[in-house]
């Protein structure tokens, strides 16, 4: 099976903000996206998860390098100043290019 | 103070104090707090049923009047008093205009194992007072600010878990009619006390988890946690005895004005003020109002509502 290049942006941030990210994904070209519960401890302090204030989410998408820009740079122009988020990525070789 | 729920909460305290592994999974807390909040909706629902609703409609706006004024008390409060931002302040006062349904379940245990009746449609006016606060909140930090995305708003409290579930409860209720809940009612109310029991353990841990940023913010949060409810819970008595309430329902408003919101009013502040600091607004909520209400207020409420219908009750 041929794998071909692409970006993973992974974000990690409050959960009460799934579904304004979800809809700008769309927006910014990301074909998809998945979605986990996460728990962690940052310089906003410890999120234990156990509820909906308390809980982070970890946001992936997999896509090409203008839309990865294009989402890490709405996220720090919406985002860094006041809500907890990490957001990083890499490159990864995928299948099923057309997916993406 | 024996009660076994307020023991489970004192538990749940003690265990987040020691760091103790203890914790409900999420799911089996959303599990909780969703049993919770139908069985509250139903049981509104059922009294419904037996009365015609415009009656209530008097009741409704003074509550939602009640709900807006609130927060305009508790924002110059903490504005002057507590010298904190216009953000902070408006956030704060938002979470002590709306309602705690913790605290609430724990007032009906309450008066069901003394045996004191209420109007039991009141879970209606727990909904009518969710969002007033919000509204307000939004305001006092914004102004009629253009950037306020109201759709989002809207949507964040009315299709938000509390209000939904609240509202479905409702609506099931009165559809259904005391009847027709029968079947279930084991489940939704004869379980209610250690549903109860299992959602205030996990709030014992949470609420501990809050204390230690109480440290951070001073003694203000500390008296304000505290001064607030009891001022609300003044003012929900006494429109209580003006709304013509038996001594139990009149109680039970009054808990409902000095309860604060930790789930409905963060997750929309979060969205409309995210400059707010979340954490300062929950530690006001849970690390003090909460455990206040739950362990001495909603006792002294009822004392409060004994009083003021000796004397001013009809």
């Amino acid at each position: 099976m041929s794998l071909k290049n692409k970006i993973l942006v992974t974000i990690v941030t409050e959960a009460s903000l799934e579904s304004a990210i979800c809809k700008q994904l769309g927006r910014l070209g990301a074909s998809g996206h998945t979605i986990t519960d996460a728990r962690g401890k940052g310089s906003q302090g410890q999120r234990g998860g156990g509820w909906d204030a308390d809980s982070n989410i970890r946001i992936e998408v997999i896509c090409n390098e203008t839309v990865a820009q294009a989402i890490t740079d709405f996220a720090q122009s919406e985002y860094f100043d006041n809500f907890a988020m990490v957001v990083y990525s890499h490159p990864v070789s995928v299948a099923r290019t057309n997916k993406f | 103070m024996s009660d076994p729920i307020i023991l489970f909460f004192i538990f749940g305290v003690f265990a987040g104090l020691v760091r103790s592994e203890l914790r409900l999974p999420s799911a089996i807390y959303d599990f909780l707090s969703l049993t919770l909040l139908l069985a509250i909706g139903l049981k509104g629902g059922i009294e419904l049923a037996k009365q015609p609703f415009l009656t209530l409609a008097p009741q409704i706006a003074a509550v939602f009047l009640m709900g807006l004024l609130l927060p305009l008390v508790a924002f110059p409060l903490l504005r002057l008093a507590g010298k904190l931002n216009r953000a902070d302040a408006a956030s704060i006062a938002a979470h002590y205009g709306s309602v705690s349904v913790g605290t609430f379940a724990v007032a009906i245990a309450y008066m069901n194992s003394r045996g004191i009746s209420y109007e039991e449609h009141i879970s209606l006016l727990l909904v009518v007072l969710e969002i007033p606060a919000i509204l307000v909140g939004i305001l006092l930090a914004r102004g009629l600010s253009k950037q306020t995305r109201w759709g989002t708003v809207a949507h964040e409290i009315f299709a938000g878990k509390g209000v939904i579930l609240l509202l479905g409860g409702l609506a099931i209720g009165w559809i259904a009619g005391p009847a027709g809940v029968e079947p279930i009612a084991p489940f939704f109310f004869g379980l209610f006390k250690g549903v109860l029991a299992l959602f205030l353990l996990e709030m014992g841990v949470i609420t501990a988890s809050k204390l230690g940023s109480l440290r951070r913010y001073g003694l203000f949060i500390v008296l304000f946690g505290i001064g607030m409810p009891l001022f609300s819970a003044l003012i929900g008595a006494s429109l209580g005895i003006l709304l013509g309430f038996s001594t139990g329902g009149v109680s039970m408003l009054a808990t409902l004005a000095a309860s604060a919101s930790y789930i409905a009013v963060p997750a929309a502040m979060r969205i409309s003020v995210p400059e707010a600091n979340p954490t300062l607004s929950l530690s006001a909520s849970l690390g003090v109002t909460f455990p206040f209400n739950v362990l001495v207020g909603i006792p002294l409420y009822y004392d409060l509502a004994v009083r003021l219908q000796t004397a001013f009750g009809a």
